[in-house]
């Protein structure tokens, strides 16, 4: 009985602790987003004076600053949307088309294919980036969104969710019914497969429109004219910008123009996307 | 699931049998041969703009940048110096350099920063969300809180970093609000505050992520092994040490390994936190900055040298991944 008791005690206060340590975790995570949006609504004069935790009335004039800054932002926004949502389209499309060659079919070279992408996944696109820019010079193809767009149709991470849901889920004795209806194997892929796989393309359409629409390394070598930039080489100039000559109102703005519309997206679909990381149980 | 799909394939063979049709199977049974390997032909089909793709934008550019680590090739000035075949001299110049290896002690210590906390923590609280006697409430909330950081878009991470941590940053407003400090602290002028800052920024980032991996891990352990040491008596710490610990080290050395190849990548938050320069003196200055900065010189042969020599470590360490996760491809 005692026992019980001093275990009992010894479960509430570690619980105590975690939701301690959580909360404070919590506040570490937010925090910064928080002053972010606060700040956003202040004017350079008021951010001049210090912080303070209330928000002020300046948001839309902000808005507006920023919308008619030196940068263009709006532009930039456009294109960082253009190029991530074509990617997404892309990039899960084929993926699964590449998964239902490796699942579907046995040909000769298929194991070999398969070991070969699996492979190549860890191969950071940063160690090719040398080449991948000199084969752009050569092509013409610089200051252009192709380079961003069309690499993510070969996407081997998003491959391997694809190939591990499809295990799961495609029985090939579908496939063969389908065959016998007379469906051919293109409109089979597009009608049977490509709805069956419709929550794994959603959860990887996600994260691939998120790791592009925040990918900097790739644009800020490719981008040139100020009108073709997407936001993160935007932000970037920014900072190389001479800092004191901004409106510190609208340089938050900013931030927030690029940081908030993820943090909406991801507030609505947080249950799919934190259930999409361990499905796949890769890291990118 | 899988029974319930066979019983209409059932009475479809009963009719066929009846009717005196051949089946299907029957029917695939005499042209199986070709009709399978007419059939199998589709996975080149459906291979083709996958590879077309891999081969144009990431092999051809690996083979490029391979070919180019042995080149003299770069700029001085407005004199362009080359492309003259020099064999190994660019790797000899680049391992015998002092800025190879500080830069890499630079990304090192950075990823060092950010990854105790984080695995620690990770563990933590991995096995405080997992652990069925403690019963924590709001456990989508936090961790939904907790993996947001992870999709931040990094550069505007580090981008309002730096304004919040500026001299006259909110920061610095706020410590001397409570009189914490009397003059702002340059944070950006101190190589150990700057070093702290970009790992902070990548634990705050990374911490989610790891934690929902460890915790798919402890999940997978199989629950009677903690209820019997429950009945033997064993504590929390000791379960933790004892069981889970062990059994989770495969996803462990995932986590490190993965981590790892991502920490070499560093590249976005210190590049924006410090405009690309890694100051103060170049303490933060990560190996793939440096390679930008070759690019952007366009100093192809020593990028080359840079890029192969990460290829290789990337490549090492990708083969552990494989090793010790034992990804199967019969399937």
């Amino acid at each position: 009985m005692k026992i019980k008791k001093e275990n009992g005690a010894g479960i509430r206060a570690r619980r105590v602790v975690a939701y301690v340590v959580l909360i404070l975790l919590s506040f570490l995570c937010l925090i910064w987003f928080y002053i972010l949006f606060i700040n956003a609504t202040r004017s350079h004069a008021e951010l001049s004076r210090g912080f303070t935790p209330i928000p002020s009335t300046y948001f839309i004039k902000n808005f507006q600053g920023m919308q008619h800054s030196t940068q263009p932002i709006m532009r930039g926004m456009l294109n960082s949307l253009i190029v991530a949502a074509t990617s997404a389209v892309l990039c899960t499309y084929f993926s699964t088309m590449t998964a239902y060659a490796i699942h579907a079919y046995r040909f000769r070279m298929r194991k070999f294919l398969y070991t070969f992408i699996l492979a190549v996944m860890m191969i950071p696109t940063q160690v090719t980036a040398l080449g991948f820019i000199r084969l752009m010079l050569k092509m013409g193809l610089m200051d252009n969104f192709i380079p961003l767009i069309i690499p993510s149709i070969a996407a081997p991470a998003t491959f391997f969710y694809m190939k591990q849901y499809m295990d799961s889920v495609l029985s090939l004795s579908l496939v063969e019914a389908a065959r016998i209806d007379g469906a051919g194997e293109f409109r089979i892929f597009n009608v049977i497969v490509l709805p069956l796989m419709k929550p794994a393309i959603a959860v990887q359409a996600i994260f691939t429109f998120v790791a592009n629409w925040n990918n900097y390394f790739t644009p800020s070598l490719i981008l040139k004219t100020e009108k073709m930039k997407t936001l993160p080489v935007l932000l970037a100039e920014l900072r190389s910008a001479d800092f004191l000559k901004f409106d510190m109102g609208i340089v938050y703005m900013t931030i927030a123009f690029s940081i908030f519309p993820v943090i909406i997206v991801y507030l609505i679909l947080s249950k799919q996307i934190v259930g999409g990381v361990t499905l796949g149980g890769v890291k990118e | 699931m899988q029974q319930a799909k066979c019983l209409p394939a059932q009475a479809d063979r009963h009719f066929f049998r009846e009717t005196g049709m051949l089946t299907p199977e029957e029917n695939t049974m005499n042209n199986k041969k070709s009709k399978v390997v007419q059939y199998n032909r589709w996975g080149y089909i459906f291979l083709i703009p996958f590879l077309v793709t891999y081969v144009i934008f990431q092999l051809v550019p690996l083979a490029d940048t391979i070919w180019n680590s042995f080149f003299e090739n770069y700029r001085s000035g407005l004199k362009q110096i080359g492309p003259n075949f020099i064999g190994l001299a660019n790797y000899a110049k680049i391992l015998s350099q002092g800025d190879l290896w500080k830069y890499a002690g630079n990304t090192m210590i950075m990823w060092l920063i950010g990854f105790v906390p984080q695995i620690v923590v990770s563990l933590l609280l991995g096995a405080w969300f997992t652990d069925p006697s403690l019963r924590l409430k709001a456990q989508r909330f936090f961790k939904t809180v907790i993996y947001l950081p992870n999709l931040i878009m990094a550069s505007a991470f580090a981008m309002l970093f730096f304004t919040l941590f500026s001299d006259g940053g909110p920061v610095n407003s706020i410590l001397m609000n409570l009189h914490i400090i009397s003059q702002p602290y340059r944070f950006f002028a101190s190589v150990a505050a700057s070093r702290i800052l970009v790992g902070f920024m990548l634990f705050i980032m990374w911490f989610g992520n790891t934690t929902i991996l460890l915790m798919a891990g402890m999940m997978g352990i199989d629950q009677s092994l903690f209820e019997a040491a429950e009945v033997d008596g064993a504590t929390a710490r000791q379960i933790f040490f004892k069981i889970t610990l062990p059994l989770l080290r495969p996803i462990l050395v995932y986590v490190l390994i993965t981590s790892l190849i991502g920490g070499l990548q560093m590249f976005d938050v210190p590049q924006v936190l410090t405009n690309g320069t890694g100051d103060p003196a170049r303490s933060t200055m990560t190996m793939i900055m440096w390679l930008n900065k070759h690019l952007y010189s366009k100093n192809f042969g020593m990028g080359g040298a840079l890029s192969v020599l990460l290829f290789i470590i990337t490549g090492i360490l990708s083969i552990v991944v494989f090793k010790f996760t034992g990804t199967d491809t019969d399937k």
